[in-house]
């Protein structure tokens, strides 16, 4: 399972990086198996830490994703529209899912360290 | 608050091999099964394109001997048992006296007064109290043989094919349905000419014993390990009803799109199965957005049912579902299945989604 050291994360398995970029992580597209669908929250959007903003859905089931940091949206990964398969291929790069501008992260973010103890 | 005490989730006699192949298990039904190895997608291609198997062990087995076996099933069940002749099995359901589902099985007849009965792993103490319920006045003996056996199903157009150099018999010879004893790498088993994914198979009953062996043969000759994730997308593509989803206790049977399981005689619950029903079972396919279990179907705008089953058809490249909806509005083109609060449309397609070539 790869936990880049640079990322903060959620313990709802959603990563956040400085810019405000939010996807998730490599242990949650792997639980979640094939991605077939992804439902981002639209631009210009104003989110709060915690609040469910996305959904991503596999053969299987939908699953909420929580938005890591407050902030609004600025930017959405529209690529998954077309190939939400991305989301399994590269959860910390093609995959990512939405961008808040000026991110207030969530009090209980956890480093990488963190993250992967949790998750071994 | 205090938490009602767990029941211990039952295990089959597959469990140490499905951790050898790197399963994930969840709970299904009272017992703790593989929902996938390598993945839903793969699995499914493995059954699709070449062939899988599945551990349906959890599955319960009754066997009714005794004079009145023929009679007693002709009562209890809606198809007509009297057809089938030694050798041969058949889908059938159970109904209840108010022409409810207690369950959907199936029937094997073994030798004239002898049949056994497969029935649904989360159904299996409902069903068993149900049946000796209705023994009164029929000279016949049930047997609860779900502990014994082991029950591997291999599915796939290749199945037929890996399967012969290992087995003593002419598999070519059996046609769908058919029921028969074999040696299978040396084991004695019976074996089932049918299955759940709308691929040709088989279903291997062995000693429970000896299932774990068996498997561990089927994986070394090239049978992909498949998983509950794909058994239901495969068997929601092939159109196949699942009991707790498409049927239930409280749901009259013939909204599915089963009513031939349901035959012109004398039996339990009849006068009700026999009214029409007043929901109907149909098929939608969607663009993008997967639909599940609950979510409601909207015709011009107005709610006239639910989805009872839905996923994104690996096969087909888009999502599909089955959804129970009012009777009268089940003869539309085009409806609407609303997911978190927003319709999507969904077009009415003809049952099964997928049929093999």
């Amino acid at each position: 399972m790869q936990t880049p050291t640079e990322l903060k994360y959620a313990k709802t398995h959603e990563w956040l990086k400085d810019d405000g970029t939010v996807g998730i992580t490599d242990f949650a597209q792997d639980q979640l198996g094939d991605v077939v669908y992804v439902e981002l929250p639209e631009v210009g959007r104003v989110v709060s830490a915690g609040e469910s903003v996305a959904v991503v859905e596999s053969v299987k089931t939908a699953s909420d994703i929580y938005a890591p940091a407050s902030g609004t949206v600025v930017a959405v990964n529209d690529q998954l529209s077309g190939s939400p398969e991305l989301v399994n291929s590269g959860p910390y790069e093609g995959g990512w899912l939405f961008r808040v501008e000026n991110p207030e992260p969530a009090d209980d973010l956890l480093s990488a360290e963190e993250y992967a103890d949790a998750n071994g | 608050m205090t938490t009602p005490p767990q029941t211990p989730l039952k295990r089959t006699p597959l469990h140490a091999a499905h951790l050898r192949a790197g399963a994930r298990m969840v709970p299904f039904g009272g017992w703790e099964m593989p929902v996938q190895y390598a993945g839903v997608r793969a699995e499914h291609d493995a059954v699709r394109t070449r062939a899988g198997v599945f551990d349906v062990s959890h599955m319960g087995e009754f066997r009714v001997t005794g004079p009145d076996a023929e009679r007693f099933l002709q009562h209890v069940t809606t198809n007509d048992v009297t057809k089938l002749r030694p050798g041969r099995g058949q889908y059938n359901w159970l109904p209840n006296e108010t022409g409810g589902l207690v369950d959907d099985i199936y029937v094997y007849r073994v030798v004239q007064s002898e049949f056994l009965i497969v029935v649904n792993a989360s159904n299996i103490g409902k069903d068993w109290a149900h049946l000796q319920a209705q023994t009164a006045g029929y000279d016949v003996t049930l047997t609860d043989e779900s502990d014994r056996w082991g029950l591997l199903a291999v599915q796939g157009p290749q199945a037929e094919a890996m399967l012969q150099p290992h087995i003593s018999v002419d598999l070519t010879a059996k046609k769908k349905n058919a029921y028969f004893p074999a040696k299978l790498f040396g084991f004695e088993v019976w074996l089932a000419r049918t299955g759940y994914t709308g691929e040709d198979g088989f279903e291997i009953f062995t000693d429970a014993g000896e299932a774990e062996t068996v498997w561990d043969r089927l994986l070394a000759v090239g049978f992909t390990p498949a998983g509950l994730g794909a058994r239901d997308t495969l068997r929601l593509e092939a159109g196949f009803p699942l009991y707790g989803h498409e049927f239930a206790e409280n749901l009259h049977p013939l909204a599915s799109t089963y009513t031939w399981v349901v035959k012109d005689k004398a039996h339990l619950g009849r006068e009700h199965i026999s009214l029409a029903p007043p929901v109907r079972l149909i098929g939608l396919a969607l663009e993008r957005v997967p639909v599940r279990e609950g979510y409601p179907v909207l015709l011009n705008g107005e709610r006239v049912g639910h989805v009872t089953s839905g996923t994104s058809s690996p096969t087909l490249g888009h999502p599909i579902a089955m959804a129970l909806v009012r009777g009268d509005a089940s003869t539309a083109d085009a409806y609407e299945v609303e997911v978190r609060g927003k319709a999507h449309p969904a077009r009415r397609v003809e049952l099964p989604f997928y049929r093999r070539a």
